[in-house]
């Protein structure tokens, strides 16, 4: 079996368009979330949202480029292109090496509603025009990716919900822990415009704090009331030890272990049982004692009964040691598609920064959040291992557990 | 609209969604070359075309508009009928 690890990272998201614009938000405990009118106009229940700027990539991409490719594919442009240059891989590497590309990604709503207003109003599939087929299927984010950087290995997207990006960098080490793969290039995807976020706010889930945005997602809180939704994109770039070695690439980290499961239960409401058995496949696969892991990024949404399950599921694996357990969504609202990646790049972040970012607007325990050790205000502190969760509609689970190398 | 004025049109439309200089665009050139046209961006030219002076161009005329010139005789032809 080949060691994985990691050697590259990229991030575009409401915390800031590149690493060091993210890590300084995560160290300062920045929220990125607003209210947002349009949404409010168009019938929302709530107008909250993350904010972040579309990338304009006018003079990087071509024209034939950019029209096929949708908002979150531009995001994970951004990413990919800052954590390609970071893991030291030239367009040479990319052309002579087959260099796979597992990229997370579950809808793409925008482009699917363009081109049916235009087929329903004009009566014409001419005039949808080139762009559209390409934009509107879910391998849309893969698709344009491999194409752009010229990727010759693996070329799938991920669906798996809310666990996307977590499952991309899991499935990913595998191929690469069985010698399939050399390099792959992981990640998650997800865009932000209200549309791909309507029928979710229809279900009641997502937060109406809005006279308060940066304090509406409050993870563990007592008074949480929903989550609010956010995006972007994340790219973690995982190679076989041996050859990251040989090329002298920079060794940021080891994933030991990934961790899955399904709940078997109700398409929405999480359970306790399908997080926890994730949990402890993830700790077996790793082989290590729980004692190592100094930091646990929960997967913590800002809901009633996902965070309190959450939390139920983590005391129960975890017992009487207390690692710091904090959910970045307190600052980005729930990244969705892309949040299982975006998650260990943020974990990650503090990792090689000697940090764990608060828990922001963590203000009053539940019964199930009071026993765990979640730190409301920046804890300073040297760890060299952590897990990440990540949980999606349809009761999909995947852990990842990362080792500082 | 007179001839001038919709060689001016066209060649903006095509420009600008194409981004290329208008200056390349001359009656005598060829249009796929150009415009760096290939079999998915030839439907987007014909999309612009339709949206814009609204004039469909179809399969089996398609082929037979090679030149810029071919493209305003083209659309010229349609709209006067």
């Amino acid at each position: 079996m080949k060691r994985v690890v990691i050697t590259g990272l990229g991030i575009y998201s409401c915390l800031g368009k590149n690493l060091e614009e993210v890590k300084t938000s995560l160290y300062n405990g920045t929220s990125g979330i607003i209210f947002d009118p349009v949404r409010k106009e168009m019938g929302f229940r709530s107008g909250l949202t993350a904010k972040l700027d579309i990338p304009d990539l006018k003079n990087v991409l071509s024209r034939n480029q950019r029209v096929y490719i949708p908002e979150q594919g531009l995001y994970a442009y951004v990413a990919t292109a800052e954590a390609l240059a970071n893991a030291r891989l030239t367009q040479n590497d990319l052309d002579t090496r087959e260099i796979g590309l597992l990229y997370g990604n579950d809808s793409t709503a925008d482009a699917v509603m363009n081109s049916i207003d235009t087929m329903r109003e004009k009566k014409n599939t001419t005039l949808i025009g080139s762009g559209a087929i390409f934009k509107s299927m879910n391998s849309t984010v893969s698709m344009n990716l491999a194409c752009i950087f010229k990727l010759k290995g693996i070329n799938l997207t991920i669906s798996g919900a809310c666990a996307s990006g977590s499952h991309a960098i899991g499935l990913g080490s595998l191929l690469i822990r069985w010698g399939l793969q050399d390099c792959i290039v992981c990640g998650g995807a997800q865009e932000v415009n209200p549309y791909s976020v309507g029928s979710f706010d229809g279900i009641s889930a997502f937060s109406v704090r809005e006279s308060d945005p940066a304090k509406a997602s409050r993870p563990f809180d007592r008074d949480r009331d929903g989550l609010v939704p956010g995006g972007g994109a994340a790219t973690v770039i995982i190679e076989n030890y041996d050859s990251a070695v040989k090329r002298g690439a920079p060794i940021l980290a080891e994933v030991l272990g990934y961790g899955f499961s399904s709940n078997g239960d109700h398409i929405s409401v999480p359970n306790v049982d399908g997080p926890g058995r994730s949990l402890q496949m993830a700790i077996r696969e790793a082989g290590i004692d729980i004692r190592k892991i100094g930091y646990i990024n929960a997967h913590a949404t800002s809901t009633p009964v996902g965070d309190r399950n959450e939390a139920k599921a983590i005391a129960n694996v975890f017992g009487d040691y207390r690692p710091e357990v904090t959910s970045t969504k307190s600052m980005t609202g729930h990244e969705m598609w892309m949040a299982g990646a975006s998650e260990v790049v943020y974990s990650m972040l503090m990792m090689k920064n000697d940090f764990i970012a608060p828990n922001i607007n963590f203000e009053n325990p539940d019964e199930d959040s009071a026993r765990l050790n979640i730190p409301a205000s920046r804890v300073n502190k040297r760890f060299n291992m952590f897990l990440s969760n990540s949980f999606g509609f349809g009761g999909t689970n995947s852990t990842l557990i990362i080792k500082n190398l | 609209m007179n001839r001038q004025e919709l060689i001016e049109q066209v060649n903006t439309v095509l420009a600008e969604t194409f981004e290329v200089a208008i200056s390349k665009i001359t009656p005598d050139a060829e249009i796929k070359e150009t415009l760096d046209l290939d079999s998915l961006s030839l439907v987007d030219m014909v999309a612009l075309i339709e949206t814009t002076f609204g004039v469909a161009i179809k399969g089996q005329h398609i082929s037979s508009i090679k030149t810029f010139d071919n493209l305003y005789d083209f659309i010229s032809d349609r709209i006067k009928n």
